[in-house]
């Protein structure tokens, strides 16, 4: 038998291993997104209540004498002034069978609990609806909400419904004279949380996520580049400079609550830096994505080609042109991806945030580095242990914000290195 | 390059922004993860209709709450902690060595701890004993100051009008306050209806805790997380599966599950304000004196707090799921408040 025997006869057993890798590969991807897509289905399914939200329209009094106003009154008095007993005048009216004390809670209990500060923020932003009757729409409460999207069940006994007969009545009175609208809930995006589902809102988590993504931006970006291209370029190569090569890479595999451990001990006790700030929270992130960064940052920098240098170097460039004129803008793809990775870490971290009193209920929106504020996951997190039904879908949509933001994140590392990258 | 100049201008900007923090305009919260729920609502309203700041609120548990809570008398450091039992004497020697005199205690209302399963399931009626019997880790035997190792697998093996189904009940873990309370409230009080183990009570504690305080270890007791509505979840999939978790949960979830009666006692509203039912626990919050002046709010956030409106019988709270205080005890509390009666050691 020669050689070329040989070969051909194992040759169908080659090619039959080769498919089977292939097969096996396919296999593998196919399974990844399925999980993924069942998620996303999942995730979206059970967030699409939350960005809708059912409405009641009632014709509502402002009278003047009632609330104790008038249009020249101050801010303060509108503050003041209970705005409770227009709307609960205009329930009563449309309602008006309704005597017995206990009822008469069940039906002030149709409307949210902010819609009286609904109704004194449209008095106070225009005084001249005092005196007047006008048809507003009000936030309903979360059961009747959930009673309209259908996920409180009609048919159900009433013994076994959160919603009682009663109620349920007035809610489809309300339904057949059209007073019943459901919209858009942008309430969502400009909120910040709440304790009752229908009011709480996103924006104060994203802008802490915010604030805390810039701190931990402006700090460990510039340190961790600059210390990447100190160990790539500059330093001599002695034991001390491994000793701190092998501590980065220790480092990055530290768990993150370590972090938040030191962050407690030294910038809130030892500094008396504010808890629960983003600044804090953000000086702790960098602590965490710093490795991360400094180990891109010299994958990048050690992957431009020694010509490049030396072209320079030859030219008569110092070294330290050479390095920031030339090799740092050629690294610069792979800085930025190292970055924007590390970014997305901190963006979904929470274990040090717990430590630093970012679990919190925070109903102001912050305003800047300094003020309490909480971030997007740990809200998640708050929502999904909320007694309430409703916060069922916010966590779901909450969710779905924060993946928002991590696609976007990566689409901006995609765009950045597409620009800036160079074939050699 | 001059990106980078920038990036590093707008780092020392606000490294220097952080100075002037120093000066607290929001009332600082932290504590019980169980009084949590009450106290946003309460800190809400209050930022809603007031001009003062929203109260911030950290759910840190009880005992991590008078932690932060006594580490000094300093603006830097909390201004109320929640807690979901009375503060311990040790934690109170603490704050006064720490220079926090004035600690004021207010006593909000009660919380109960339910035993549920999916609705269209079994009806329980347990007591105590059973409880303790179906949960601890080692029973006592006919024979006095014998132990074994906990044999039951069913639930009419402990008491033959109980399902035959097999015990499975999904709980809090050690670390939560609401196992804490289960544990010396249900198994504490069905264990102590044994003659010999109540006398050891007296003669040997620790050996008594141990007894009546361990929690069965064979998979029986299933450790299902800190969060209430993942137990809910669970128990939707599994009819044969008891909960435990807070009274509000119950009365959020009252068509997916349902309260196991307790010593006769149905987990009704009535019924734990009453005491009647046997497994509810008092809810507190602290109030360092001291800074009642200090912070803006402060005294028309306990106001809030202690009104009618809020803690009364038909109060915003009630609707949460709080039990309230009888009358009496409502009229104390408002009158320490108001009165800002500090607590002595």
């Amino acid at each position: 038998m020669n050689n070329t025997d040989i070969v051909r006869q194992s040759l169908k057993k080659r090619y039959l291993k080769e498919q089977i890798f292939k097969f096996m590969g396919m296999f593998s991807i196919a399974t990844a997104i399925l999980f993924l897509l069942i998620l996303l289905v999942d995730i979206t399914t059970k967030a699409m209540p939350a960005f809708s939200q059912t409405k009641i329209a009632l014709p509502i009094n402002l009278d003047a004498e009632k609330l104790g106003l008038d249009a020249n009154s101050s801010t303060e008095s509108m503050m003041n002034a209970d705005f409770r007993l227009v709307i609960r005048a205009a329930l009563l009216e449309q309602f008006p069978e309704v005597t017995k004390r206990k009822a008469k809670r069940e039906l002030y209990s149709l409307t949210s609990m902010g819609a009286e500060f609904q109704l004194r923020d449209m008095v106070i932003e225009d005084p001249s609806l005092i005196g007047q009757t006008k048809t507003i729409e009000f936030m309903a409460d979360d059961d009747v909400d959930a009673v309209i999207k259908g996920s409180i069940d009609r048919t159900l006994p009433e013994s076994d419904r959160r919603v009682k007969d009663q109620k349920l009545s007035w809610i489809e009175s309300l339904e057949k004279s059209g007073q019943i609208s459901t919209g858009f809930n942008w309430n969502f995006f400009s909120n910040g949380d709440s304790r009752e589902p229908e009011m709480a809102g996103i924006k104060g988590a994203v802008l802490g996520s915010l604030f805390t993504l810039l701190v931990t931006l402006a700090l460990s970006f510039p340190v961790a580049v600059a210390a990447a291209i100190y160990l790539e370029e500059f330093a001599p190569k002695n034991r001390f400079i491994d000793f701190i090569e092998i501590n980065i890479n220790n480092l990055a595999a530290v768990p993150s609550i370590v972090f938040g451990l030191l962050g407690l001990a030294v910038f809130i006790n030892f500094f008396s830096m504010p808890r629960s700030a983003p600044l804090v929270g953000g000086i702790v992130l960098s602590l965490m994505t710093l490795p991360t960064i400094i180990i891109a940052s010299r994958s990048a920098i050690k992957a431009v080609p020694p010509s490049l240098r030396e072209a320079a170097l030859g030219l008569g460039a110092s070294k330290m042109q050479s390095v920031f004129h030339h090799v740092l803008p050629a690294a610069l793809p792979g800085i930025l991806t190292g970055t924007i990775i590390g970014m997305a870490q901190a963006l979904g971290e929470t274990a040090p945030l717990l430590m630093i009193g970012m679990v919190a209920f925070i109903v102001d929106i912050p305003q800047s580095a300094v003020d309490p504020s909480t971030v997007l996951p740990i809200q998640v997190y708050l929502w999904a242990d909320s007694p309430e039904r409703g916060f069922l879908a916010k966590t779901s949509a909450a969710i779905l914000v924060l993946l928002f933001f991590l696609v976007a994140m990566n689409a901006i590392a995609i765009y950045l290195r597409k620009k800036f990258e160079k074939k050699w | 390059m001059k990106k980078l100049k920038n990036i590093t201008l707008f780092a020392g900007l606000v490294a220097a922004s952080q100075i002037q923090a120093a000066d607290r305009d929001y009332i600082s919260v932290v504590g019980s993860s169980t009084v949590y729920p009450f106290s946003t609502v309460v800190a809400e309203r209050f930022g809603k209709s007031t001009s003062f700041k929203t109260p911030k609120i950290e759910s840190t548990g009880t005992g991590g709450g008078m932690k932060l809570f006594c580490k000094g008398n300093g603006i830097d450091s909390p201004d109320i902690t929640n807690a979901s039992r009375k503060i311990k004497d040790s934690e109170l020697k603490m704050c006064h060595e720490n220079g926090v005199d004035g600690v004021v205690e207010v006593l909000i209302g009660f919380d109960g701890i339910v035993l549920a399963n999916e609705i269209k399931s079994h009806d329980f009626k347990l007591t105590t004993q059973d409880i303790f019997k179906a949960l601890a880790k080692e029973v006592p035997t006919e024979k006095e100051g014998e132990l074994i190792a906990n044999p039951y697998t069913m639930w009419n093996e402990i008491n033959a009008e109980l399902p035959a189904i097999k015990i499975e009940v999904l709980g809090p873990p050690p670390t939560s306050g609401t196992r804490d309370a289960f544990v010396e409230l249900a198994m504490e009080g069905g264990c102590k209806k044994y003659p010999w183990i109540k006398a050891t009570k007296k003669s040997d504690k620790s050996r008594y805790k141990s007894i009546c305080h361990s929690i069965r270890e064979d998979g029986a007791y299933v450790e299902a997380g800190e969060n209430d509505n993942l137990i809910i979840q669970k128990l939707q999939k599994n009819p044969d599966a008891l909960g435990i978790f807070g009274y509000s949960f119950l009365d959020q979830n009252a068509d997916l599950v349902k309260g196991s009666l307790i010593n006769g006692a149905e987990p009704e509203f009535e019924s734990i304000a009453s005491g009647e039912y046997p497994v509810s626990r008092p809810l507190y919050f602290y109030v360092k004196k001291a800074h009642v002046s200090e912070i803006p709010g402060m005294k028309e956030f306990l106001a809030e707090f202690t009104s009618i409106k809020a803690m009364g019988e038909e109060g915003y709270l009630t609707d949460k799921g709080l039990i309230p205080l009888g009358e009496e005890k409502y009229m104390k509390v408002k009158t320490d408040v108001q009165e800002m009666n500090s607590l002595e050691l």
